[in-house]
Protein backbone atom coordinates (compact mmCIF):
# COMPACT_ATOMS: atom_id res chain seq x y z
CA UNK A 1 0.00 0.00 0.00
CA UNK A 2 2.84 2.35 0.89
CA UNK A 3 4.54 1.48 -2.38
CA UNK A 4 1.35 2.05 -4.30
CA UNK A 5 0.82 5.42 -2.62
CA UNK A 6 4.38 6.48 -3.45
CA UNK A 7 3.98 5.66 -7.13
CA UNK A 8 0.55 7.25 -7.28
CA UNK A 9 1.80 10.42 -5.61
CA UNK A 10 4.82 10.68 -7.88
CA UNK A 11 2.74 10.31 -11.02
CA UNK A 12 0.24 12.87 -9.83
CA UNK A 13 3.05 15.24 -8.90
CA UNK A 14 4.47 14.83 -12.37
CA UNK A 15 1.15 15.78 -13.95
CA UNK A 16 0.89 18.91 -11.87
CA UNK A 17 4.55 19.91 -11.82
CA UNK A 18 4.84 19.75 -15.55
CA UNK A 19 2.19 21.75 -17.34
CA UNK A 20 0.52 18.61 -18.70
CA UNK A 21 -2.39 18.52 -16.27
CA UNK A 22 -3.06 22.25 -16.37
CA UNK A 23 -3.03 22.44 -20.15
CA UNK A 24 -5.21 19.36 -20.59
CA UNK A 25 -7.70 20.42 -17.92
CA UNK A 26 -8.00 23.99 -19.18
CA UNK A 27 -8.38 23.03 -22.82
CA UNK A 28 -10.98 20.46 -21.84
CA UNK A 29 -12.94 23.00 -19.81
CA UNK A 30 -12.71 25.72 -22.46
CA UNK A 31 -14.00 23.36 -25.15
CA UNK A 32 -16.73 21.80 -23.04
CA UNK A 33 -17.73 25.28 -21.85
CA UNK A 34 -18.05 26.41 -25.44
CA UNK A 35 -20.15 23.36 -26.28
CA UNK A 36 -22.36 23.96 -23.26
CA UNK A 37 -22.81 27.59 -24.24
CA UNK A 38 -23.80 26.87 -27.83
CA UNK A 39 -26.05 23.92 -26.97
CA UNK A 40 -27.74 25.88 -24.23
CA UNK A 41 -28.29 28.88 -26.49
CA UNK A 42 -29.68 26.65 -29.21
CA UNK A 43 -32.03 25.04 -26.71
CA UNK A 44 -33.11 28.54 -25.68
CA UNK A 45 -33.89 29.43 -29.26
CA UNK A 46 -35.92 26.29 -29.83
CA UNK A 47 -37.83 26.91 -26.60
CA UNK A 48 -38.69 30.43 -27.70
CA UNK A 49 -39.84 29.24 -31.08
CA UNK A 50 -41.99 26.53 -29.55
CA UNK A 51 -43.65 29.07 -27.30
CA UNK A 52 -44.46 31.14 -30.38
CA UNK A 53 -45.92 28.49 -32.65
CA UNK A 54 -46.75 25.68 -30.26
CA UNK A 55 -45.92 22.93 -32.77
CA UNK A 56 -43.36 20.73 -31.03
CA UNK A 57 -43.38 21.83 -27.46
CA UNK A 58 -44.28 18.36 -26.17
CA UNK A 59 -40.88 16.67 -25.84
CA UNK A 60 -38.74 19.62 -24.94
CA UNK A 61 -36.72 19.06 -21.74
CA UNK A 62 -33.28 19.95 -20.43
CA UNK A 63 -31.99 16.40 -20.28
CA UNK A 64 -32.69 15.59 -23.92
CA UNK A 65 -32.06 19.10 -25.14
CA UNK A 66 -28.89 20.04 -23.27
CA UNK A 67 -27.35 17.34 -21.09
CA UNK A 68 -27.39 14.48 -23.59
CA UNK A 69 -25.86 16.38 -26.52
CA UNK A 70 -23.37 17.98 -24.13
CA UNK A 71 -22.25 14.64 -22.72
CA UNK A 72 -21.96 13.28 -26.24
CA UNK A 73 -19.68 16.16 -27.16
CA UNK A 74 -17.65 15.77 -23.98
CA UNK A 75 -17.04 12.12 -24.79
CA UNK A 76 -15.53 13.23 -28.12
CA UNK A 77 -13.24 15.75 -26.41
CA UNK A 78 -12.18 12.98 -24.06
CA UNK A 79 -11.38 10.81 -26.99
CA UNK A 80 -8.93 13.44 -28.18
CA UNK A 81 -7.47 14.51 -24.85
CA UNK A 82 -7.19 11.37 -22.74
CA UNK A 83 -4.63 9.69 -25.02
CA UNK A 84 -2.43 12.76 -24.48
CA UNK A 85 -2.74 12.25 -20.76
CA UNK A 86 -1.96 8.54 -20.81
CA UNK A 87 0.64 8.25 -23.55
CA UNK A 88 3.56 9.13 -21.31
CA UNK A 89 2.65 6.84 -18.40
CA UNK A 90 4.95 3.95 -19.28
CA UNK A 91 6.48 4.98 -22.61
CA UNK A 92 8.43 7.86 -21.11
CA UNK A 93 9.84 5.79 -18.28
CA UNK A 94 10.80 3.08 -20.71
CA UNK A 95 12.64 5.58 -22.85
CA UNK A 96 14.48 7.17 -19.93
CA UNK A 97 15.35 3.80 -18.41
CA UNK A 98 13.75 4.70 -15.10
CA UNK A 99 11.29 1.88 -15.58
CA UNK A 100 14.10 -0.66 -15.46
CA UNK A 101 15.15 0.74 -12.11
CA UNK A 102 11.56 0.73 -10.86
CA UNK A 103 11.26 -2.94 -11.77
CA UNK A 104 14.32 -3.81 -9.71
CA UNK A 105 12.68 -2.35 -6.61
CA UNK A 106 10.57 -4.77 -4.61
CA UNK A 107 7.39 -3.59 -6.35
CA UNK A 108 5.00 -5.98 -8.09
CA UNK A 109 4.13 -4.88 -11.64
CA UNK A 110 0.49 -4.58 -10.70
CA UNK A 111 1.26 -1.98 -8.03
CA UNK A 112 3.16 0.16 -10.51
CA UNK A 113 0.49 -0.21 -13.19
CA UNK A 114 -2.50 0.50 -10.95
CA UNK A 115 -0.67 3.44 -9.37
CA UNK A 116 -0.20 4.94 -12.80
CA UNK A 117 -3.74 4.12 -13.87
CA UNK A 118 -5.26 5.78 -10.82
CA UNK A 119 -3.09 8.87 -11.16
CA UNK A 120 -4.37 9.44 -14.70
CA UNK A 121 -7.88 8.68 -13.50
CA UNK A 122 -7.50 11.30 -10.77
CA UNK A 123 -6.50 13.96 -13.29
CA UNK A 124 -9.48 12.92 -15.37
CA UNK A 125 -11.84 13.21 -12.40
CA UNK A 126 -10.53 16.68 -11.59
CA UNK A 127 -11.09 17.57 -15.22
CA UNK A 128 -14.62 16.17 -15.16
CA UNK A 129 -15.51 17.84 -11.87
CA UNK A 130 -15.02 21.21 -13.59
CA UNK A 131 -18.04 20.46 -15.73
CA UNK A 132 -20.34 20.20 -12.67
CA UNK A 133 -20.74 23.90 -13.18
CA UNK A 134 -22.97 23.36 -16.23
CA UNK A 135 -25.75 21.42 -14.49
CA UNK A 136 -25.52 23.95 -11.66
CA UNK A 137 -26.14 26.76 -14.18
CA UNK A 138 -29.11 24.79 -15.50
CA UNK A 139 -30.44 24.45 -11.97
CA UNK A 140 -30.24 28.19 -11.45
CA UNK A 141 -32.45 28.93 -14.46
CA UNK A 142 -34.62 25.86 -14.52
CA UNK A 143 -35.36 22.55 -12.85
CA UNK A 144 -33.57 19.75 -14.64
CA UNK A 145 -34.00 16.18 -13.39
CA UNK A 146 -31.01 15.29 -11.23
CA UNK A 147 -30.83 11.45 -11.55
CA UNK A 148 -30.19 11.37 -15.33
CA UNK A 149 -27.44 13.94 -14.88
CA UNK A 150 -25.78 11.72 -12.29
CA UNK A 151 -26.10 8.64 -14.47
CA UNK A 152 -24.50 10.60 -17.33
CA UNK A 153 -21.54 11.36 -15.10
CA UNK A 154 -21.30 7.72 -14.08
CA UNK A 155 -21.21 6.87 -17.78
CA UNK A 156 -18.50 9.42 -18.50
CA UNK A 157 -16.48 8.18 -15.55
CA UNK A 158 -16.66 4.58 -16.76
CA UNK A 159 -15.89 5.57 -20.34
CA UNK A 160 -12.86 7.52 -19.10
CA UNK A 161 -11.67 4.43 -17.21
CA UNK A 162 -11.70 2.38 -20.39
CA UNK A 163 -9.93 5.09 -22.43
CA UNK A 164 -7.25 5.40 -19.76
CA UNK A 165 -6.68 1.66 -19.54
CA UNK A 166 -6.32 1.50 -23.34
CA UNK A 167 -3.85 4.37 -23.16
CA UNK A 168 -1.90 2.61 -20.45
CA UNK A 169 -1.75 -0.54 -22.53
CA UNK A 170 -0.41 1.22 -25.63
CA UNK A 171 2.04 3.12 -23.49
CA UNK A 172 3.41 -0.20 -22.26
CA UNK A 173 4.01 -1.42 -25.80
CA UNK A 174 6.38 1.28 -26.95
CA UNK A 175 8.94 3.76 -25.72
CA UNK A 176 7.64 6.32 -28.19
CA UNK A 177 4.96 8.50 -26.62
CA UNK A 178 3.54 9.66 -29.92
CA UNK A 179 3.00 6.11 -31.13
CA UNK A 180 1.27 5.28 -27.86
CA UNK A 181 -0.97 8.34 -28.16
CA UNK A 182 -1.96 7.79 -31.77
CA UNK A 183 -2.66 4.10 -31.21
CA UNK A 184 -4.82 4.88 -28.17
CA UNK A 185 -6.74 7.47 -30.13
CA UNK A 186 -7.27 5.04 -32.99
CA UNK A 187 -8.49 2.20 -30.83
CA UNK A 188 -10.77 4.32 -28.67
CA UNK A 189 -12.31 5.92 -31.75
CA UNK A 190 -12.82 2.48 -33.22
CA UNK A 191 -14.53 1.26 -30.06
CA UNK A 192 -16.68 4.36 -30.12
CA UNK A 193 -17.95 3.90 -33.67
CA UNK A 194 -17.82 0.11 -33.97
CA UNK A 195 -21.62 0.04 -33.65
CA UNK A 196 -22.09 2.07 -36.83
CA UNK A 197 -21.49 -1.03 -38.88
CA UNK A 198 -24.21 -2.93 -37.01
CA UNK A 199 -27.12 -2.12 -39.36
CA UNK A 200 -25.26 -3.41 -42.40
CA UNK A 201 -24.26 -6.86 -41.21
CA UNK A 202 -26.09 -10.05 -40.31
CA UNK A 203 -28.18 -10.34 -37.18
CA UNK A 204 -25.69 -12.09 -34.95
CA UNK A 205 -22.74 -9.96 -36.00
CA UNK A 206 -24.87 -6.90 -35.58
CA UNK A 207 -25.62 -7.77 -31.95
CA UNK A 208 -21.97 -8.49 -31.29
CA UNK A 209 -20.82 -5.21 -32.81
CA UNK A 210 -23.42 -3.26 -30.89
CA UNK A 211 -22.33 -4.94 -27.67
CA UNK A 212 -18.76 -3.83 -28.29
CA UNK A 213 -19.67 -0.21 -28.90
CA UNK A 214 -18.68 2.35 -26.31
CA UNK A 215 -21.35 4.69 -27.65
CA UNK A 216 -24.28 2.30 -27.45
CA UNK A 217 -23.46 1.42 -23.84
CA UNK A 218 -23.11 5.08 -23.05
CA UNK A 219 -26.51 5.78 -24.54
CA UNK A 220 -28.46 4.17 -21.73
CA UNK A 221 -26.51 6.15 -19.13
CA UNK A 222 -27.40 9.37 -20.92
CA UNK A 223 -31.05 8.36 -20.87
CA UNK A 224 -30.82 7.98 -17.12
CA UNK A 225 -30.77 4.20 -17.18
CA UNK A 226 -28.15 2.48 -15.04
CA UNK A 227 -27.91 -1.02 -16.38
CA UNK A 228 -25.52 -3.54 -14.84
CA UNK A 229 -24.83 -4.77 -18.35
CA UNK A 230 -23.34 -1.38 -19.30
CA UNK A 231 -21.39 -1.05 -16.08
CA UNK A 232 -20.02 -4.56 -16.55
CA UNK A 233 -19.05 -3.73 -20.12
CA UNK A 234 -16.95 -0.72 -19.14
CA UNK A 235 -15.40 -2.41 -16.13
CA UNK A 236 -14.51 -5.49 -18.16
CA UNK A 237 -12.96 -3.35 -20.88
CA UNK A 238 -10.89 -1.49 -18.30
CA UNK A 239 -9.77 -4.62 -16.47
CA UNK A 240 -9.01 -6.34 -19.75
CA UNK A 241 -6.63 -3.60 -20.87
CA UNK A 242 -4.97 -3.38 -17.47
CA UNK A 243 -4.49 -7.12 -17.68
CA UNK A 244 -3.00 -6.75 -21.17
CA UNK A 245 -0.66 -4.07 -19.83
CA UNK A 246 0.62 -6.45 -17.16
CA UNK A 247 1.10 -9.19 -19.75
CA UNK A 248 2.89 -6.79 -22.07
CA UNK A 249 5.31 -5.73 -19.32
CA UNK A 250 6.05 -9.33 -18.54
CA UNK A 251 6.60 -10.22 -22.16
CA UNK A 252 8.95 -7.25 -22.69
CA UNK A 253 11.10 -8.72 -19.96
CA UNK A 254 11.24 -12.16 -21.49
CA UNK A 255 11.77 -10.85 -24.99
CA UNK A 256 14.63 -8.56 -24.07
CA UNK B 1 26.24 -15.59 -0.07
CA UNK B 2 25.71 -15.24 -3.78
CA UNK B 3 25.85 -18.30 -5.96
CA UNK B 4 25.62 -18.03 -9.71
CA UNK B 5 25.00 -21.39 -11.32
CA UNK B 6 25.47 -21.97 -15.06
CA UNK B 7 23.82 -18.67 -15.89
CA UNK B 8 23.23 -18.10 -19.62
CA UNK B 9 21.38 -15.43 -21.53
CA UNK B 10 20.58 -15.27 -25.22
CA UNK B 11 19.05 -12.30 -27.01
CA UNK B 12 17.45 -14.15 -29.88
CA UNK B 13 20.37 -16.12 -31.23
CA UNK B 14 22.99 -13.74 -29.89
CA UNK B 15 24.82 -15.09 -26.90
CA UNK B 16 25.20 -12.46 -24.21
CA UNK B 17 26.23 -14.59 -21.23
CA UNK B 18 27.23 -18.22 -21.44
CA UNK B 19 27.41 -20.74 -18.62
CA UNK B 20 28.59 -18.37 -15.91
CA UNK B 21 29.20 -19.94 -12.52
CA UNK B 22 30.53 -18.01 -9.59
CA UNK B 23 30.39 -17.58 -5.85
CA UNK B 24 30.62 -14.27 -4.07
CA UNK B 25 31.40 -14.06 -0.37
CA UNK B 26 29.69 -11.72 2.04
CA UNK B 27 31.44 -8.36 2.35
CA UNK B 28 33.42 -8.79 -0.82
CA UNK B 29 33.88 -6.08 -3.44
CA UNK B 30 33.77 -7.81 -6.78
CA UNK B 31 34.59 -6.24 -10.11
CA UNK B 32 33.36 -7.37 -13.49
CA UNK B 33 35.92 -6.42 -16.08
CA UNK B 34 35.63 -6.82 -19.80
CA UNK B 35 35.30 -4.98 -23.08
CA UNK B 36 31.94 -3.59 -24.15
CA UNK B 37 29.55 -6.39 -25.00
CA UNK B 38 31.29 -8.88 -22.72
CA UNK B 39 28.05 -9.61 -20.86
CA UNK B 40 28.68 -7.61 -17.69
CA UNK B 41 25.49 -5.54 -17.86
CA UNK B 42 23.38 -8.55 -18.82
CA UNK B 43 24.72 -10.50 -15.85
CA UNK B 44 23.86 -7.62 -13.53
CA UNK B 45 20.38 -7.27 -15.00
CA UNK B 46 19.79 -10.93 -14.31
CA UNK B 47 21.04 -10.65 -10.73
CA UNK B 48 18.67 -7.73 -10.10
CA UNK B 49 15.76 -9.86 -11.40
CA UNK B 50 15.12 -7.44 -14.24
CA UNK B 51 15.92 -9.95 -16.97
CA UNK B 52 15.13 -13.61 -16.59
CA UNK B 53 18.04 -15.88 -17.54
CA UNK B 54 17.71 -18.19 -20.57
CA UNK B 55 19.08 -21.01 -18.46
CA UNK B 56 20.78 -21.51 -15.13
CA UNK B 57 19.98 -19.47 -12.06
CA UNK B 58 21.47 -17.59 -9.14
CA UNK B 59 20.69 -17.44 -5.46
CA UNK B 60 21.27 -14.26 -3.54
CA UNK B 61 21.31 -14.56 0.25
CA UNK B 62 19.57 -17.89 -0.18
CA UNK B 63 16.79 -16.56 -2.41
CA UNK B 64 16.48 -17.71 -5.98
CA UNK B 65 16.26 -14.93 -8.58
CA UNK B 66 13.53 -16.81 -10.45
CA UNK B 67 11.44 -18.11 -7.57
CA UNK B 68 11.78 -15.32 -5.01
CA UNK B 69 12.45 -12.14 -7.00
CA UNK B 70 10.72 -9.91 -4.42
CA UNK B 71 12.91 -11.22 -1.60
CA UNK B 72 16.01 -10.70 -3.73
CA UNK B 73 14.98 -7.18 -4.71
CA UNK B 74 14.43 -6.23 -1.08
CA UNK B 75 18.07 -6.98 -0.38
CA UNK B 76 19.78 -5.29 -3.30
CA UNK B 77 20.51 -1.77 -4.39
CA UNK B 78 21.10 -1.28 -8.10
CA UNK B 79 22.45 1.52 -10.22
CA UNK B 80 22.02 0.91 -13.96
CA UNK B 81 24.55 2.09 -16.49
CA UNK B 82 22.93 5.30 -17.69
CA UNK B 83 21.81 6.53 -14.26
CA UNK B 84 18.10 6.83 -15.06
CA UNK B 85 16.56 9.34 -12.66
CA UNK B 86 13.34 11.35 -12.65
CA UNK B 87 14.79 14.61 -13.89
CA UNK B 88 11.89 16.79 -12.79
CA UNK B 89 11.99 15.71 -9.14
CA UNK B 90 13.98 17.29 -6.37
CA UNK B 91 16.80 15.19 -4.91
CA UNK B 92 15.17 14.78 -1.49
CA UNK B 93 11.74 14.22 -3.01
CA UNK B 94 13.18 11.55 -5.26
CA UNK B 95 15.03 9.77 -2.47
CA UNK B 96 11.90 9.82 -0.31
CA UNK B 97 9.97 8.34 -3.21
CA UNK B 98 12.53 5.57 -3.65
CA UNK B 99 12.48 4.82 0.08
CA UNK B 100 8.69 4.41 0.08
CA UNK B 101 8.67 2.36 -3.11
CA UNK B 102 11.25 0.08 -1.54
CA UNK B 103 8.76 -0.38 1.26
CA UNK B 104 10.56 1.45 4.07
CA UNK B 105 8.34 2.42 7.00
CA UNK B 106 7.81 6.22 7.28
CA UNK B 107 9.71 6.59 10.59
CA UNK B 108 12.78 5.00 8.99
CA UNK B 109 12.76 7.24 5.92
CA UNK B 110 13.92 10.47 7.49
CA UNK B 111 17.06 9.14 9.21
CA UNK B 112 17.89 7.10 6.09
CA UNK B 113 17.56 10.22 3.97
CA UNK B 114 19.94 12.13 6.25
CA UNK B 115 22.40 9.25 6.17
CA UNK B 116 22.56 8.90 2.38
CA UNK B 117 22.72 12.65 1.82
CA UNK B 118 25.78 12.69 4.04
CA UNK B 119 27.32 9.50 2.65
CA UNK B 120 26.96 10.64 -0.94
CA UNK B 121 27.91 14.25 -0.33
CA UNK B 122 24.57 15.70 -1.41
CA UNK B 123 24.23 18.29 1.39
CA UNK B 124 24.48 21.25 -0.97
CA UNK B 125 22.15 20.03 -3.66
CA UNK B 126 19.44 17.99 -1.94
CA UNK B 127 16.79 20.64 -2.48
CA UNK B 128 17.56 21.15 -6.17
CA UNK B 129 15.87 19.35 -9.00
CA UNK B 130 17.81 16.41 -10.40
CA UNK B 131 17.74 17.58 -14.01
CA UNK B 132 19.75 20.66 -13.09
CA UNK B 133 22.60 18.78 -11.42
CA UNK B 134 25.95 17.96 -13.02
CA UNK B 135 26.64 14.42 -14.19
CA UNK B 136 28.81 13.81 -11.15
CA UNK B 137 26.08 14.79 -8.72
CA UNK B 138 23.49 12.81 -10.67
CA UNK B 139 25.73 9.79 -10.27
CA UNK B 140 25.82 10.40 -6.52
CA UNK B 141 22.03 10.62 -6.46
CA UNK B 142 22.01 7.33 -8.37
CA UNK B 143 24.18 5.72 -5.72
CA UNK B 144 22.09 7.31 -2.98
CA UNK B 145 18.90 5.72 -4.33
CA UNK B 146 20.68 2.36 -4.41
CA UNK B 147 21.81 2.50 -0.77
CA UNK B 148 18.86 4.26 0.85
CA UNK B 149 17.31 1.03 2.09
CA UNK B 150 20.71 -0.08 3.37
CA UNK B 151 20.84 -3.17 1.13
CA UNK B 152 23.18 -6.06 1.83
CA UNK B 153 24.20 -6.22 -1.82
CA UNK B 154 25.01 -3.28 -4.03
CA UNK B 155 25.17 -3.69 -7.80
CA UNK B 156 26.70 -0.80 -9.72
CA UNK B 157 26.95 -0.88 -13.49
CA UNK B 158 29.83 1.26 -14.77
CA UNK B 159 29.55 3.71 -11.88
CA UNK B 160 32.28 6.02 -13.16
CA UNK B 161 31.35 6.14 -16.83
CA UNK B 162 31.28 9.64 -18.27
CA UNK B 163 32.66 11.42 -15.22
CA UNK B 164 35.67 13.70 -15.06
CA UNK B 165 38.83 12.47 -13.28
CA UNK B 166 38.05 14.35 -10.08
CA UNK B 167 34.53 12.90 -9.91
CA UNK B 168 35.88 9.44 -10.70
CA UNK B 169 38.15 9.61 -7.67
CA UNK B 170 35.24 10.75 -5.48
CA UNK B 171 32.99 7.95 -6.63
CA UNK B 172 35.75 5.35 -6.18
CA UNK B 173 36.35 6.52 -2.63
CA UNK B 174 32.63 6.33 -1.98
CA UNK B 175 32.45 2.78 -3.31
CA UNK B 176 35.40 1.75 -1.17
CA UNK B 177 33.66 3.11 1.93
CA UNK B 178 30.41 1.44 1.00
CA UNK B 179 32.21 -1.86 0.50
CA UNK B 180 33.36 -1.95 4.12
CA UNK B 181 30.13 -3.36 5.49
CA UNK B 182 28.33 -4.84 2.50
CA UNK B 183 28.84 -6.86 -0.65
CA UNK B 184 29.42 -4.79 -3.78
CA UNK B 185 29.41 -5.96 -7.38
CA UNK B 186 30.52 -3.37 -9.89
CA UNK B 187 31.44 -3.45 -13.54
CA UNK B 188 33.96 -1.51 -15.52
CA UNK B 189 36.02 -1.76 -18.63
CA UNK B 190 38.94 0.00 -17.01
CA UNK B 191 41.44 -2.29 -15.31
CA UNK B 192 43.12 0.18 -12.93
CA UNK B 193 39.71 1.13 -11.60
CA UNK B 194 38.68 -2.36 -10.60
CA UNK B 195 42.11 -3.25 -9.35
CA UNK B 196 42.00 -0.24 -7.01
CA UNK B 197 38.54 -0.79 -5.65
CA UNK B 198 37.90 -4.53 -5.78
CA UNK B 199 38.95 -7.51 -3.70
CA UNK B 200 38.42 -9.83 -6.61
CA UNK B 201 38.18 -9.35 -10.36
CA UNK B 202 36.18 -11.31 -12.87
CA UNK B 203 37.30 -10.96 -16.44
CA UNK B 204 34.59 -11.64 -18.99
CA UNK B 205 34.81 -11.73 -22.73
CA UNK B 206 32.05 -12.49 -25.23
CA UNK B 207 29.76 -13.69 -22.49
CA UNK B 208 32.23 -16.11 -20.97
CA UNK B 209 34.17 -16.01 -17.78
CA UNK B 210 37.85 -15.76 -18.63
CA UNK B 211 39.44 -15.45 -15.21
CA UNK B 212 38.62 -14.85 -11.56
CA UNK B 213 41.26 -13.77 -9.10
CA UNK B 214 42.52 -11.05 -6.80
CA UNK B 215 43.93 -8.04 -8.63
CA UNK B 216 47.49 -8.79 -7.52
CA UNK B 217 47.47 -12.42 -8.52
CA UNK B 218 45.81 -11.58 -11.79
CA UNK B 219 48.33 -8.92 -12.57
CA UNK B 220 51.17 -11.27 -11.75
CA UNK B 221 49.70 -13.95 -13.93
CA UNK B 222 49.15 -11.55 -16.77
CA UNK B 223 52.54 -9.99 -16.70
CA UNK B 224 54.66 -13.06 -16.37
CA UNK B 225 53.47 -15.28 -19.12
CA UNK B 226 53.55 -15.31 -22.86
CA UNK B 227 52.02 -18.36 -24.46
CA UNK B 228 53.11 -20.16 -27.63
CA UNK B 229 51.14 -23.13 -28.86
CA UNK B 230 52.93 -25.87 -30.79
CA UNK B 231 51.37 -28.77 -32.65
CA UNK B 232 53.45 -31.84 -33.53
CA UNK B 233 52.50 -35.01 -35.34
CA UNK B 234 52.29 -37.73 -32.69
CA UNK B 235 54.79 -40.43 -33.54
CA UNK B 236 58.03 -41.95 -32.23
CA UNK B 237 59.83 -38.88 -33.36
CA UNK B 238 57.68 -36.53 -31.27
CA UNK B 239 58.71 -38.18 -28.04
CA UNK B 240 60.95 -36.01 -25.90
CA UNK B 241 59.76 -32.76 -27.44
CA UNK B 242 58.50 -31.47 -24.10
CA UNK B 243 61.86 -32.08 -22.45
CA UNK B 244 63.68 -30.49 -25.36
CA UNK B 245 61.57 -27.35 -25.07
CA UNK B 246 62.04 -27.14 -21.31
CA UNK B 247 65.79 -27.02 -21.84
CA UNK B 248 65.46 -23.81 -23.83
CA UNK B 249 66.40 -20.56 -22.22
CA UNK B 250 63.42 -18.38 -21.29
CA UNK B 251 60.90 -21.20 -21.19
CA UNK B 252 59.03 -21.28 -17.87
CA UNK B 253 56.67 -24.16 -18.33
CA UNK B 254 55.48 -26.57 -20.98
CA UNK B 255 51.98 -28.04 -20.66
CA UNK B 256 50.51 -30.76 -22.79
CA UNK B 257 47.15 -29.62 -24.23
CA UNK B 258 46.38 -32.44 -26.66
CA UNK B 259 42.72 -33.15 -27.22
CA UNK B 260 41.55 -36.76 -27.17
CA UNK B 261 39.62 -36.12 -30.39
CA UNK B 262 42.82 -35.71 -32.33
CA UNK B 263 44.92 -38.66 -31.34
CA UNK B 264 47.48 -38.12 -34.05
CA UNK B 265 48.66 -34.73 -32.88
CA UNK B 266 50.55 -33.59 -29.82
CA UNK B 267 49.79 -30.05 -28.65
CA UNK B 268 52.18 -28.30 -26.31
CA UNK B 269 51.67 -24.95 -24.67
CA UNK B 270 54.91 -23.15 -23.92
CA UNK B 271 54.83 -20.39 -21.33
CA UNK B 272 57.71 -17.99 -21.43
CA UNK B 273 58.63 -14.57 -20.14
CA UNK B 274 56.52 -11.94 -21.85
CA UNK B 275 59.42 -9.83 -23.02
CA UNK B 276 60.85 -12.54 -25.25
CA UNK B 277 59.42 -13.92 -28.45
CA UNK B 278 60.56 -17.52 -28.59
CA UNK B 279 58.77 -18.59 -31.75
CA UNK B 280 61.82 -18.42 -33.98
CA UNK B 281 64.03 -20.24 -31.48
CA UNK B 282 61.43 -22.93 -30.83
CA UNK B 283 60.82 -23.56 -34.52
CA UNK B 284 64.53 -23.71 -35.24
CA UNK B 285 65.24 -26.09 -32.42
CA UNK B 286 62.38 -28.44 -33.19
CA UNK B 287 63.22 -28.65 -36.86
CA UNK B 288 66.92 -29.08 -36.19
CA UNK B 289 66.31 -31.91 -33.78
CA UNK B 290 63.94 -33.61 -36.20
CA UNK B 291 60.60 -33.24 -34.40
CA UNK B 292 57.57 -33.43 -36.75
CA UNK B 293 56.44 -29.81 -36.36
CA UNK B 294 53.02 -28.99 -37.84
CA UNK B 295 52.08 -25.62 -36.41
CA UNK B 296 53.39 -22.92 -34.17
CA UNK B 297 51.56 -19.83 -33.11
CA UNK B 298 51.40 -17.19 -30.48
CA UNK B 299 48.25 -17.77 -28.39
CA UNK B 300 45.53 -15.31 -29.30
CA UNK B 301 42.70 -14.13 -27.04
CA UNK B 302 44.63 -15.00 -23.96
CA UNK B 303 44.11 -13.14 -20.74
CA UNK B 304 46.94 -10.96 -21.75
CA UNK B 305 45.35 -9.92 -25.00
CA UNK B 306 42.15 -8.96 -23.26
CA UNK B 307 44.15 -7.21 -20.64
CA UNK B 308 46.09 -5.25 -23.23
CA UNK B 309 42.90 -4.34 -25.01
CA UNK B 310 41.49 -2.99 -21.77
CA UNK B 311 44.62 -1.15 -20.83
CA UNK B 312 44.81 0.45 -24.27
CA UNK B 313 41.28 1.67 -23.79
CA UNK B 314 42.31 3.25 -20.53
CA UNK B 315 45.37 4.89 -22.14
CA UNK B 316 43.29 6.28 -24.98
CA UNK B 317 40.73 7.89 -22.72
Amino acid sequence: MRKFAAIYRRELMYYFQSVTAYVTISIFLILSGYFFFSIFRYYNLISLQSIQNNTFSGNLNLIDGVIRPLMGNISIILLLLLPLLTMRLLAEEKKLGTFELLLTYPVPDITAVTGKFLSALTVYLIMLSGTFLYPVILMIYSEPEIPPILSCYLGLFLMGCSFISMGLFFSSLTSNQLVAGVATFGLSLFFLVIGWAAPFVGNTTSTILAQFSLLIHFDSFSKGVIDTQDITYYLLLTIFFIFLTLRSLESTRWRN
Amino acid sequence: MIQIKNLSKYYGTTRAVYDLSLEVEKGEVLGFLGPNGAGKTTTMKMLTCYLPPSSGTATIFGFDILNDPMEVRKRIGYLPEKTPLYQEMRVDEYLRFVASVKGMAPPRVKPALGRVIEQCGLEEVHRRSIGKLSKGYQQRVGIAQAIISDPELLILDEPTLGLDPRQIIDIRTMIKNLGRDRTVILSSHILPEVSQVCDRIIIMNQGELVAVDTPDKLRARLKQVSVTRITLRRSDRSRGAREALLEMEGVLMVKEKSSPAQADTLVLQVESRPDRDLREGIAGKLVKEGFPLLEIFHEELSLEDIFIKLVTEEVNR
